[in-house]
């Protein structure tokens, strides 16, 4: 049954890439607020570049030695013929995902130590961030689904968490609340897919479970249609896709450093990690891969549209994360799942540079998040201006950045999908466009023209540092190679004809184009279109993300609030409030027969002693 | 004998921490952790015990310890104890929370500490003789035994509706428990018909034949102790009552323990007494158990009382319990098992941080709180821990194996055979969004937003 | 015809009458004195349907329940008035219907 012999293989340290993490968590929860700030961040930063130094040792033994390395550390839990093993499975896909965690998170952190320097709780904030860190490891190194679930609501878990850091606002509860929940949606639906794969092929490891899947169903069961379609539902919840992709926009309320890497670079990308890792069951189910490609693809479309008319810079940031996942989805749908990953790691540089330059700017404007308010920040702040600049050239597929080559070969495997391939090509297409019209739009506003508000501060190494990292990172992210060819297929996109790669480098300069002249140029004026009818209908529409909020809180929040008023009070307990008003009725019913009057008993007792009379009369013969 | 002694010990220990009131105010709480300190290492050296070493078996495998003393031979009624890993694992949870109990009402409780502590021992002493008893009179007896001293404890220390509380949880159990005894007493009759002479012994009792319709009639009657107990969806309502109104040591034993005794019950004695007729009931079984996870779910979410909502997730939480039982095949009884003692882990640890607000705060009225981070951070962090676990993420899953629970779920898995996909699962997990909602609501109304409450 | 001048049937008619009578006082007075008297009217109507049931077959019986009723209402007089005297000192009235204290 098992596909490869289960023993230890090459790096027997491999517990140590998550553990490290953990561990520094505890430490850091344990310390509470007694810990001197230097060295919480020494634990938190530096256990997580630990880990990335590990990463890249396994790394050289990987590539040296081309093999899938194993550890099983323990039984988790075993009853009946059920078992789980607290056990790591790395191969290719797993290394891009651990490198991307571990590389992307350090840096993350090591900026994180200079933007929170000045918070209260900055011990509580490095415990959850490095509890992420070791979660979202778990989820990818588990050799088994219910480790990996293990990992999911860990990543979950710290998301609320972040979310609600800052936790004297409200808003910031309600916006972490509304996360966990509506990715709780998706997980419950994940769960009942890991329950419906158990009850069906007996084992949740991985590895046997695709070869068994590959061995037992044919393509296009309707059970692999429906545990593919379930899992789907944790996916979409997690990623954010639609119509899940509601509390991404929402989460925004946790710190920055937070966005960029729980809400950009790695949590929402989990789902994409998911479909990708069990894409044997997806390649089964037909269906869902298409119905994967399609939402896709809508979801890329609805959330570019929505970003194009948002004010607020992370919220901005957030509908774009969502689209760009979108075009993952696109990916794996379209069976491009090497190029899907290889965008998970691109986007994952660009979108932390993004948001951490993002960070910067908003770190040094006195916690401005309104871009019409920000405002020729070039001179100002150059390492944040140049940091989006090449992050927005590398969001929206400029040529000879990271991410023109994985859009690009999305697009073009998109396009040779059969029968509706051209449909999905020409969608993702006009968000290419979009794509960039609103990441220039962005640097166009907050980078060019007046200043409007003036910065107090600049960023200092800790913060640059990283940026410039990951500027070099997004530029040439797109020449890495990745070790993806032995784990999954991708299908090939030599098919695609010329005109259309021309046309996938033409519509982003396009984009960049018409943003100049709206934005910068002048020679178009957003302002007179939004001041039509239409216009403002039109946008008003997208500013509130498509109405999807509204359409839920009457759909389910609302009902479901008015159920809970109307039961508060127990209907159940009225039913046995019927029982003791009953016994107190009949009480007052035999309490009004002894009135105590001595004429009332002795009337009562005559008429009673003839009634005996009469029926005994009546019965004697 | 030692399970004697166990019981003993704490029947003892109770009249003791009763007599030592007068000397002292605190020496009943020294008196009664010490007994329940010795209580736990006594119950702890079972752990080491030989399976079989006690050399009597039935069907489900061997009983690590047993015991039987003559009390009324006339009527086939003994003092017939057994433990097995099931039993270990509840008793050995009961007197941990016991201590917590003791714990937690150090400082709250000021009036009669002595006679508290009594009564407090003396449920532990009902709840262990519960999970240890064999013989269903002594069953019986030891299931009045935990209820009357737990009544005491709501209706005397409670909050401002005790009186209210402590009856209604009183006439509940005790007239559900009287079906209950009807049915033992029919079983045994019956096994006096048969057999021509009485017993109440579970071990005998499990290999007399019983006819359809007095099956279905007894096992009813079983059922409806348990399902109270339990509780099970209609008839829950003493529960948020109970719990509200228990002082915090109260609630922490009312969810922590006794919630168990119903489960442990439906385990040990009604699904084996009457395997076919469970077979059949279980359809109707699940579907309360499912019921009472939606339904639990929505009244948790719509309370404004920390007690009453962290009591209405317990009727959630003992929906998956019931759902688990009844769906009757290896791994959903393990999963129930271990769900019960979690439940009774993390929900105990809820009360008493609902307890301590309630201290601190002189109101259980979560609009009236908020922003208590800021002053009591690890607070906080505890109930954060604790809310979360209660949510089921499965960080709380991580336990090493447990003790083999053994019997009754071998037994039961043998008699049915292994189920397809079982529908309630499905349902059933469904409703763990709703929990989400609930304790994520729970969790950052008191502690998160401005500081409210000074 | 022995023993009897009237035939039985008038004096259970009498009897029955004089019951009746005490029976509507004990119901409708209100006063306690009238109500005792009331039961000794009551009392011997039972006593005269005896005594003629008792001349009319010859037997003992009769009387001697006569004599037994005679002692009873005797006693029976002797603790009712003791009771009116208690009654009228604890609640200053003799009306039955004010002293309701056996009311649940």
């Amino acid at each position: 049954m098992h596909l490869t012999q289960r023993q230890d293989s090459g790096m027997t340290a491999l517990w140590l890439i998550p553990a490290l993490p953990l561990f520094s968590a505890l430490v850091l929860v344990a310390g509470g607020g007694a810990m001197p700030r230097r060295l919480a961040a020494l634990f938190g930063a530096g256990s997580v570049g630990l880990s990335a130094l590990l990463v890249v040792l396994v790394a050289r033994t990987f590539l040296a030695e081309g093999q899938v390395l194993q550890q099983t550390l323990w039984t988790w839990l075993q009853v009946g013929d059920f078992s789980a093993d607290i056990a790591f499975y790395v191969d290719g896909l797993t290394l891009v995902m651990m490198a991307v965690i571990t590389g992307v998170g350090f840096l993350i952190h090591l900026y994180s130590v200079e933007f929170m320097w000045e918070d209260a709780s900055f011990c509580r904030y490095f415990a959850y961030m490095n509890f992420f860190v070791a979660a979202m490891l778990l989820l990818v190194m588990a050799d088994n689904l219910l480790l990996l679930y293990l990992g999911w609501e860990g990543v979950g878990a710290c998301s609320y968490l972040l979310i609600g850091f800052w936790y004297r606002d409200p808003d910031n509860g309600r916006a972490a609340r509304k996360a966990f929940i509506v990715t709780r949606i998706g997980d419950a639906a994940m769960l009942l897919g890991l329950f419906l794969l158990f009850t069906e092929l007996g084992t949740l490891e991985i590895q046997p479970l695709m070869a068994l899947a590959n061995s037992e169903w044919r393509t296009g069961d309707t059970v692999a249609v429906l545990a593919t379609a379930l899992l789907l539902g944790g996916a979409l919840g997690k990623s954010a896709q639609l119509p899940l992709h509601t509390w991404l926009p929402d989460a925004m309320a946790g710190p920055t450093p937070v966005s960029a890497l729980i809400h950009a670079a790695t949590m929402v990308t989990a789902g994409v990690y998911l479909i990708a890792r069990t894409h044997d069951l997806f390649l089964l189910a037909p269906q869902t891969l298409q119905a994967v490609a399609w939402l896709g693809l809508a979801t890329l479309l609805l959330a570019a549209f929505t970003a194009l008319v948002q004010r607020d810079i992370k919220r901005i940031l957030a509908y774009s994360t969502i689209s760009q996942i979108g075009y993952m989805f696109l990916a794996l749908g379209a069976g491009a799942f090497a190029s899907g990953i290889f965008h998970l790691m691109t986007h994952a540089f660009f979108k932390a540079l993004l948001f951490l330059g993002a960070g910067a700017v908003i770190h040094c404007l006195h916690h401005e998040h309104d871009i019409f308010r920000m405002g020729g920040l070039r001179r100002r702040l150059p390492v944040a201006f140049v940091s989006f600049l090449i992050g927005a050239a590398a969001l929206a597929a400029l040529p000879l950045t990271s991410g023109f080559y994985s859009k690009d070969a999305i697009l073009l495997t998109a396009w040779t999908v059969p029968q509706i391939g051209p449909w999905l090509w020409a969608g993702g297409l006009l968000g290419a466009g979009l794509t960039a019209l609103y990441s220039f739009r962005l640097v166009f506003v907050v980078f060019f023209g007046e200043t409007v508000t003036e910065p107090d501060r600049r960023p200092g190494w800790y913060m640059s540092g990283p940026l410039l990292v990951l500027c070099v990172l997004s530029v040439l992210g797109g020449w890495f190679a990745l070790p993806l060819a032995d784990v999954m297929p991708d299908r090939g996109h030599e098919l695609a004809p010329h005109w259309v790669e021309y046309a996938g480098i033409a519509v982003p300069l396009l984009g960049v184009g018409l943003a100049y002249l709206m934005f910068l140029g002048g020679q178009l004026s957003p302002g007179r279109l939004a001041a039509s009818t239409a216009g403002r209908l039109w946008a008003a529409f997208w500013q509130n993300g498509a109405g999807f909020d509204a359409l839920y809180d009457t759909l389910w929040v609302r009902p479901f609030r008015q159920l809970a008023h109307w039961w508060r009070n127990e209907p159940i307990d009225h039913a046995v409030n019927a029982l003791v008003r009953l016994s107190r009725w009949s009480h007052g019913v035999l309490t009004a027969l002894q009135n105590g009057e001595l004429r009332w008993y002795a009337t009562t007792m005559a008429f009673g002693l003839l009634l005996l009379l009469a029926v005994i009369l009546r019965n004697t013969p | 004998m030692s399970m004697l002694a166990l019981v003993l010990l704490l029947v003892v220990g109770g009249i003791a921490a009763a007599v030592s009131e007068r000397l002292n105010d605190n020496l009943p709480r020294i008196v009664s952790l010490g007994i329940l300190l010795a209580a736990l290492l006594l119950a702890l050296s079972w752990l080491g015990a030989d399976p079989g070493a006690a050399g009597v078996s039935n069907s489900e495998g061997p009983w690590w310890l047993y015991l039987k003393l003559p009390w009324i031979e006339r009527f086939g009624i003994s003092l017939e104890l057994g433990l097995d890993g099931l039993s270990l694992v509840l008793v050995l949870l009961t007197l941990l929370l016991g201590i917590v109990a003791v714990v937690s009402s150090w400082t709250e409780i000021d009036f009669r500490p002595g006679l508290f502590q009594a009564n407090l021992l003396w449920t532990l002493a009902g709840v262990c003789g519960v999970f240890l008893a064999l013989d269903l009179f002594l069953f019986f007896v030891f299931w009045e035994v935990m209820l009357v001293p737990m009544y005491l404890l709501i209706a005397i220390w409670g909050h401002e509706k005790r009186g209210y509380a402590a009856m209604k949880f009183f006439l509940f159990t005790q007239f559900s428990s009287l079906l209950m005894l009807l049915a033992i007493v029919v079983l045994a009759w019956n096994a006096a018909v048969l057999t021509g002479s009485p017993t109440f012994s579970y071990r005998e009792l499990l290999e007399v034949p019983l006819g359809p319709t007095m099956a279905w009639l007894t096992m009813l009657g079983f059922f409806a102790a348990f399902a109270v107990k339990l509780p099970a969806f209609p008839f829950h309502t003493w529960l948020p009552d109970a719990h509200t109104q228990a002082p915090t040591a109260g609630s922490v034993l009312l969810a922590g323990i006794l919630l168990k005794t119903g489960a442990y019950g439906l385990l040990r004695f009604c699904l084996p007494l009457f395997p076919q007729t469970s077979a059949e009931f279980a359809p109707i079984a699940m579907t309360l158990g499912l019921l009472g996870v939606f339904y639990g779910a929505v009244l948790a979410f719509a309370q404004r009382d920390v007690k009453r909502l962290v009591a209405y997730s317990s009727v959630s939480h003992m929906g998956f319990v019931l759902l688990g039982l009844y769906a009757w095949n290896t791994l959903a009884v393990q999963g129930a098992i271990l769900q019960m003692v979690a439940h009774g882990v993390s929900t105990a640890a809820l009360f008493m941080l609902a307890g301590a607000l309630q201290q601190r705060l002189h109101t259980r009225d979560m609009e009236r709180m908020g922003g208590l981070w800021q002053q009591a951070p690890r607070m906080g962090a505890c109930a954060l821990i604790f809310a979360l676990a209660s949510l089921g993420l499965p960080g709380r899953q991580l336990y090493r194996r447990i003790p083999d629970t053994g019997g009754p779920v071998r037994r039961a898995s043998a008699i049915r055979r292994r189920r397809g996909p079982r529908p309630g699962d499905r349902g059933g997990v469904l409703a763990l969004a709703g929990a989400a909602h609930v304790s994520g609501r729970a969790r950052t109304l008191p502690y998160h937003g401005r500081l409210r409450h000074a | 015809m022995d023993g009897l001048l009237v035939p039985l049937e008038h004096v259970l008619v009498l009897a029955a009458s004089l019951f009746s009578v005490g029976l509507m006082g004990l119901m409708l007075r209100r006063n306690l004195i009238f109500m005792l008297m009331s039961l000794e009217v009551m009392l011997n109507a039972a006593a005269l349907a005896f005594v003629a049931a008792g001349a009319r077959w010859a037997e003992a019986d009769g009387q001697i329940i006569f004599l037994l009723i005679l002692t009873i209402a005797a006693a029976e007089v002797a603790v009712g008035l003791g009771l009116v005297l208690q009654i009228q000192r604890r609640f200053r009235t003799l009306d039955m219907d004010r002293a309701d204290r056996l009311r649940g």
